[in-house]
């Protein structure tokens, strides 16, 4: 079991108040997934040629800014960098490749969470109402946020196998279910180049969703492969810089609810997590149809 | 009329106090904000409603109240059902009545998919559409679908009969359709007037019921449903 939400604005006006609506949403889940949380924000998109980084240190109190600095000599580039519990946000004109080549070298210890123009990820072991606040994820502003409570069932119990997985720029996705093919595709995603960072199944789909977009494909048309060549139980939830969406498969056994608004998109595994929204008594609320691609774009 | 209201007392206290009222009480129970297993194991008669949208297990293990729902419901509403009705003026999502023995869980608006599944002689009656897999593996007791019934309906069907007003996109495995018998006709009226669903006509459904071609549940020779 795991559970999943997700919210993408509609309405500006209610971007300040991102981190404030997920994280009731985020902490009702908390009985479908106790052990670990996650949650990808987007939001204070930064201009092409600028990135966001969101690094996990193994410990509090990490000594961030020499890192910074050290980072910003190597590169020659501007470095800043916002220190938040274990974890800091990176931002920086560096190239990606070059970036990712001096932290390691310089931080092997520092973990890359995700990285994008647009998003942040926090996650961690625990129960989600700790997590939210030990990120202060009730006071992030932001257009669009995805989130998943996690009841493991078939890998580890540790931050790196929580959800989001995030493997491209602004990509992140959360996954409610199981997959029994994944070695398969494991395997034949390794063969061709791509890294994986855990044994979690839903990192390869979230591996081989980015793994179609960097090969051209579109959001809708990686999840239309997603259905073809994964077999298990799922529902999916995606986001990208610009689009939101939700697929679950031929079976539907996972479940999954939208909400639908002038004001925004929501979806939850559990209708209760979207209860207390703004404007719900009033929203469109429907189950999305097995192997039906709901995607919406701003 | 007692009114138990969801903000105010958690879901083991609203049951609990339920169990307690006298048979016959009328009940209103305010803000559910899709709280799961409301109503759930009561064992005697009381008229529930709940006003608002409910999350799962809704009146399951039921054996006697009438609860009304004023809006929505999840997962598996009616669940294990012996007794007793469970009206729903919205949608139902997945599995409505699920394994229910007895009493009659009726949706106004349309059930996700797996509705009737395991249904072990209880009634399900819904006005509009049924998802994928409805009525699969059902052992007794009947189904009525207003609208359409999406894929594999009445897969591994035992002794229950699904009657479905508009089209079936797909029958399971060893399901097959029927013709209309009078009794037939006399079923889905009862069926109608129950649910006031009077949209369906009788004359115009089809049976859907077990071709027992993969039909292995005959341990108990003289079993009766």
């Amino acid at each position: 079991m795991c559970g999943i939400v997700g919210l993408h604005l509609k309405d500006q006006a209610l971007e300040t108040r991102l981190g404030e609506l997920l994280t009731p949403m985020l902490v009702a889940l908390t009985t479908r997934g106790p052990d670990s949380a996650g949650i990808a924000l987007y939001g204070s998109e930064l201009p092409e040629g600028r990135g966001k980084w969101s690094l996990r240190a193994p410990h509090e109190g990490y000594a961030w800014q020499p890192l910074a600095d050290r980072l910003a000599a190597e590169l020659g580039a501007g470095v800043e960098i916002r220190p938040n519990a274990d974890t800091a946000v990176l931002v920086s004109e560096a190239a990606a490749a070059r970036l990712l080549d001096r932290l390691g070298a310089a931080a092997p210890e520092v973990r890359v969470v995700g990285h994008g123009r647009a998003m942040e990820i926090y996650k961690d072991v625990g129960d989600p109402a700790g997590i939210c606040a030990r990120y202060g994820i009730a006071g992030v502003a932001g257009y669009q946020g995805v989130g998943h409570t996690r009841m493991a069932t078939e890998s580890a119990v540790t931050t790196d196998h929580s959800h989001p997985f995030a493997p491209a720029a602004d990509l992140s996705l959360v996954h409610n279910g199981s997959f029994s093919n994944h070695a398969t595709l494991r395997r034949r995603l390794a063969d061709e180049g791509v890294a994986f960072q855990t044994d979690n199944d839903s990192e390869v789909v979230a591996c081989y969703v980015a793994d179609r977009m960097a090969k051209g494909d579109d959001l809708g048309d990686a999840l239309r492969m997603v259905l073809k060549e994964f077999d298990g139980f799922f529902t999916l939830l995606v986001a990208t810089r610009t689009q939101f969406a939700v697929v679950r498969d031929a079976f539907a056994c996972k479940p999954a609810v939208i909400a639908q608004c002038d004001g925004y998109v929501a979806m939850a595994s559990e209708y209760h997590a979207l209860a207390a929204l703004p404007g719900i008594e009033d929203a469109e609320v429907f189950e999305p149809m097995p192997e039906e691609i709901h995607l919406w774009s701003r | 009329m007692v009114t138990l209201s969801c903000s105010e007392l958690s879901v083991t206290e609203i049951n609990r106090t339920l169990r307690g009222l006298p048979a016959g009480t009328a009940v209103r129970i305010t803000d559910p904000k899709g709280s799961h297993n409301l109503a759930v194991g009561l064992r005697h008669h009381l008229a529930v409603v709940v006003d608002g949208n409910a999350g799962y297990y809704l009146g399951g293990l039921c054996d006697g109240p009438d609860v009304t729902v004023n809006g929505f419901v999840g997962w598996g509403v009616g669940e294990n059902l012996m007794r007793g009705t469970i009206r729903v003026h919205g949608n139902a999502s997945e599995c409505a009545g699920a394994s229910s023995h007895g009493g009659a869980v009726v949706v106004a608006g349309d059930a996700s998919s797996r509705a009737g599944i395991s249904l072990k002689g209880g009634t399900v009656v819904v006005a509009g559409d049924v998802g994928h897999m409805s009525g699969f593996m059902a052992q007794a007791g009947t189904i009525l679908v207003g609208g359409d019934a999406g894929e594999a309906l009445g897969d591994s069907l035992y002794e229950a009969v699904i009657y479905v007003g508009g089209r079936v996109r797909s029958l399971g495995a060893d399901a097959r359709v029927e013709d209309l018998t009078d009794d037939d006709l006399l079923r889905v009226k009862k069926l109608v007037e129950l649910s006031g669903f009077d949209h369906v006509d009788p004359q115009n459904v089809t049976r859907v019921a077990s071709a027992k071609q993969l039909y292995n549940f005959d341990a108990l020779k003289r079993q009766r449903y």
